[in-house]
């Protein structure tokens, strides 16, 4: 059992990945927490104001992030699900499930922080900019794969129907980002674009960084709470989630 | 080779044995068109303007209500169990099955499109455009639609499930489809357009009855 | 020659049974027998490879099935609870399709003559929505008789037949295990046909 391989397999079984995550999750989250309050006070004290746009560009501290994360834990979510696919390993479609609200919401604080900055700026709640729109249609996705696995009674046929579902919309998201994107130049849309700023502050990128990594942090901290959940969840009748004394302390 | 035939050939003769459901995805379409002029006013410059995303979003809606049919027959009276023991592969049954989908619901909405499209006063050179995008379209549309069929088969709510699943991934098709013939309105040629629409076809040929066998199986165990 | 070893079947978190062994040689069948729900379809979808055991393995002539994958398809029929037969068409387009299907071409003379053997005289034209439940069983019969097939996997082919019928099934099995055939069936009720044995499960 000296091969590092066997010794990551060992933790791809929901058994030995129960407890694993659970020791992590408190680092995950006081990294989140230092993170956060770092890039919050970078953002609202440090950043100096911008000329163009005021102070309400602030928002872009936490729209940003929002909407890289939206991305990433698609492409995330997406391999864990093609991994499951493949190999046929339990704890992947777990991850995968477990992945998917928080990227949902993800699209949606990247819909909803676009919004409030765009009233504003463009004195619309709405315009179809490329980003918003494809951003929009990445909420949908996201939607549609957390609806699929839902709606599926069998959680073994709910992950592999899910993990399809994710690898089409994962070839999808590109070709939906450009066709969006040509789109919106062919029909002249809004010029302004929420990330163009011609010469971004240094302090403004380390606040925008800073504010990437604790979400990241947060992602991960409540991906792994959610897996953790749905591990007992369909664990439930085993021997090794019957003897946990959090499971043993409830039930005496 | 025979057996993609023979499927071909029985989807058809089901399609011709069950008209109405064929005829009402027609009619389904013709309506969502005609309904535009009604909600928006008869001005013939806008009508000409938004004729291309009206027809492109009925066609769009018109495919959606055949797809939840696609595989569900054959599931429920176990037709799918033999295609899978068939010693022909799957991929190519299910291939013959999304042709045959698209002969009864796709290549009518092509046909027909140029009569809507006169309705919205587009000139003959708009209409050409209109019928050659939605001929590249409208199979494109059938092949990710297979996928969503068969992932939403027997499964509760499938026929909603199915919309929300499909709809977002329609969206390229929708952009380039409808953009070609605006694009050669405003003077523009349609080529890159339609260049477009064909690659994501290539694409989708190549990939879609293999995503969509993955789902049959997955449904099946 | 089918052997099956260590079979297990889970459906959702029940385990239907495990450790399973059989084996079905050239001229004999097999009788799978059980309560309602103890897995006898899920047993004959398995040895059908429309779906995989959740242990154990299937082999056909001493391969896995797996490996085989089209090639036991060809040698191998399978009769669910659903035949398979479409309502809107004639008995003899579905038998015409369904042979296409199993790769082979199916001549009109002969498909017409299982289906006058089966009593469908007469109704060869008509759609079997039309027929009773028997008779669209009996179009499952004249499948049986027309498909070259070493091994047949039958899931309750007794099932809506009247006393004729059941005769003539009986016989076709019968005829099929003379020239060298193999059944897996599962059925409520005994046969006395020969070189039987009886899985319970």
């Amino acid at each position: 059992m000296n091969n590092p391989i066997i010794q990551w397999f060992k933790y791809g079984s929901p058994q030995s990945f129960y407890p694993l995550a659970g020791k992590m999750i408190p680092w995950f989250w006081t990294l989140a927490v230092a993170f956060g309050l770092a890039g919050l006070w970078i953002s609202f004290f440090v950043a100096p104001t911008d000329f163009q746009q005021g102070e309400g560009y602030r928002i872009i501290f936490i729209h940003v992030p929002a909407a890289w994360m939206s991305m990433f834990l698609y492409i995330v979510m997406a391999f864990w699900a093609g991994i499951g696919l493949a190999l046929n390993t339990r704890l992947s479609g777990m991850m995968a499930q477990a992945i998917a609200p928080t990227g949902a919401l993800m699209a949606f604080l990247s819909l909803w922080t676009g919004a409030i900055w765009g009233k504003p700026m463009w004195g619309a709640w709405w315009v179809w900019d490329a980003r918003l729109t494809s951003a929009l249609i990445l909420f949908f996705l996201y939607i549609g794969f957390i609806a699929l696995q839902a709606a599926i009674d069998d959680p073994r046929r709910a992950d592999k129907a899910g993990a399809i579902l994710a690898l089409v919309g994962v070839v999808n998201v590109p070709i939906i980002y450009f066709s969006v994107k040509w789109w919106n130049t062919l029909h002249q849309g809004a010029s302004v674009s929420l990330t163009r700023a011609p010469s971004m502050a240094t302090t403004m990128l380390w606040g925008m960084l800073l504010m990437a990594l604790a979400f990241w942090m947060y992602s991960i901290a409540v991906s792994l709470m959610r897996v953790r959940a749905i591990i007992l969840e369909r664990e439930a009748h085993t021997e090794w989630v019957k003897n946990l004394p959090e499971i043993q302390g409830k039930s005496s | 080779m025979s057996a993609i035939i023979a499927i071909i050939r029985r989807d058809l003769l089901l399609a011709m044995r069950r008209k109405s459901e064929v005829l009402t995805a027609l009619f389904f379409f013709i309506i969502v068109v005609s309904l535009f002029p009604l909600g928006i006013g008869p001005e013939s410059a806008l009508l000409r303007k938004i004729a291309p995303g009206v027809i492109w979003v009925a066609a769009l809606l018109a495919t959606m209500l055949g797809l939840a049919r696609l595989f569900a027959p054959d599931h429920a009276d176990g037709t799918l169990e033999q295609m899978v023991l068939s010693p022909t592969p799957l991929g190519l049954l299910v291939t013959g099955k999304i042709v045959a989908h698209w002969i009864t619901t796709g290549l009518p909405l092509v046909l027909l499109a140029p009569v809507l499209g006169i309705q919205f006063d587009l000139d003959t050179g708009a209409l050409g455009i209109l019928v050659l995008a939605l001929l590249l379209g409208t199979p494109l549309l059938s092949l990710i639609g297979a996928i969503g069929a068969a992932l939403t088969l027997g499964v509760r709510g499938g026929g909603v499930l199915l919309s929300l699943l499909v709809l977002p991934l329609y969206v390229p098709a929708l952009i380039f489809g409808a953009g070609a013939v605006e694009s050669h309105i405003s003077g523009l040629g349609a080529g890159g357009h339609l260049s477009l629409l064909a690659a994501l076809l290539a694409l989708a040929v190549f990939f879609a009855p293999w995503a969509t066998t993955a789902a049959l199986r997955i449904a099946l165990e | 020659m089918l052997t099956a070893t260590g079979l297990s079947c889970v459906r959702g978190e029940r385990r239907l049974f495990a450790g399973l062994d059989l084996a079905v040689g050239p001229g004999e069948w097999l009788h799978v027998q059980g309560e309602n729900g103890a897995g006898k379809t899920s047993l004959l979808r398995i040895l059908a490879t429309l779906s995989p055991p959740a242990e154990g393995e299937v082999r056909w002539q001493g391969e896995p099935v797996e490996v085989l994958a089209e090639d036991y398809r060809r040698a191998m029929l399978f009769l669910g609870h659903h035949g398979a037969v479409k309502e809107e068409l004639t008995p003899l387009e579905n038998l015409t399709l369904a042979a296409q299907l199993d790769g082979f071409e199916l001549d009109e003379a002969t498909a017409l003559q299982a289906l006058v053997r089966f009593g469908l005289r007469g109704r060869e034209d008509l759609a079997v929505r039309f027929l009773s439940a028997g008779q669209k069983r009996r179009v499952l019969l004249a499948r049986l008789a027309v498909r070259k097939a070493a091994l047949w996997i039958l899931d309750e082919p007794f099932t809506a037949l009247d006393v004729k019928a059941v005769a003539m099934l009986s016989g076709l099995i019968e005829e099929h295990l003379a020239a060298g055939g193999m059944a897996i069936l599962t059925s409520h009720q005994s046969m006395p046909l020969p070189n039987g044995r009886v899985l319970k499960i």
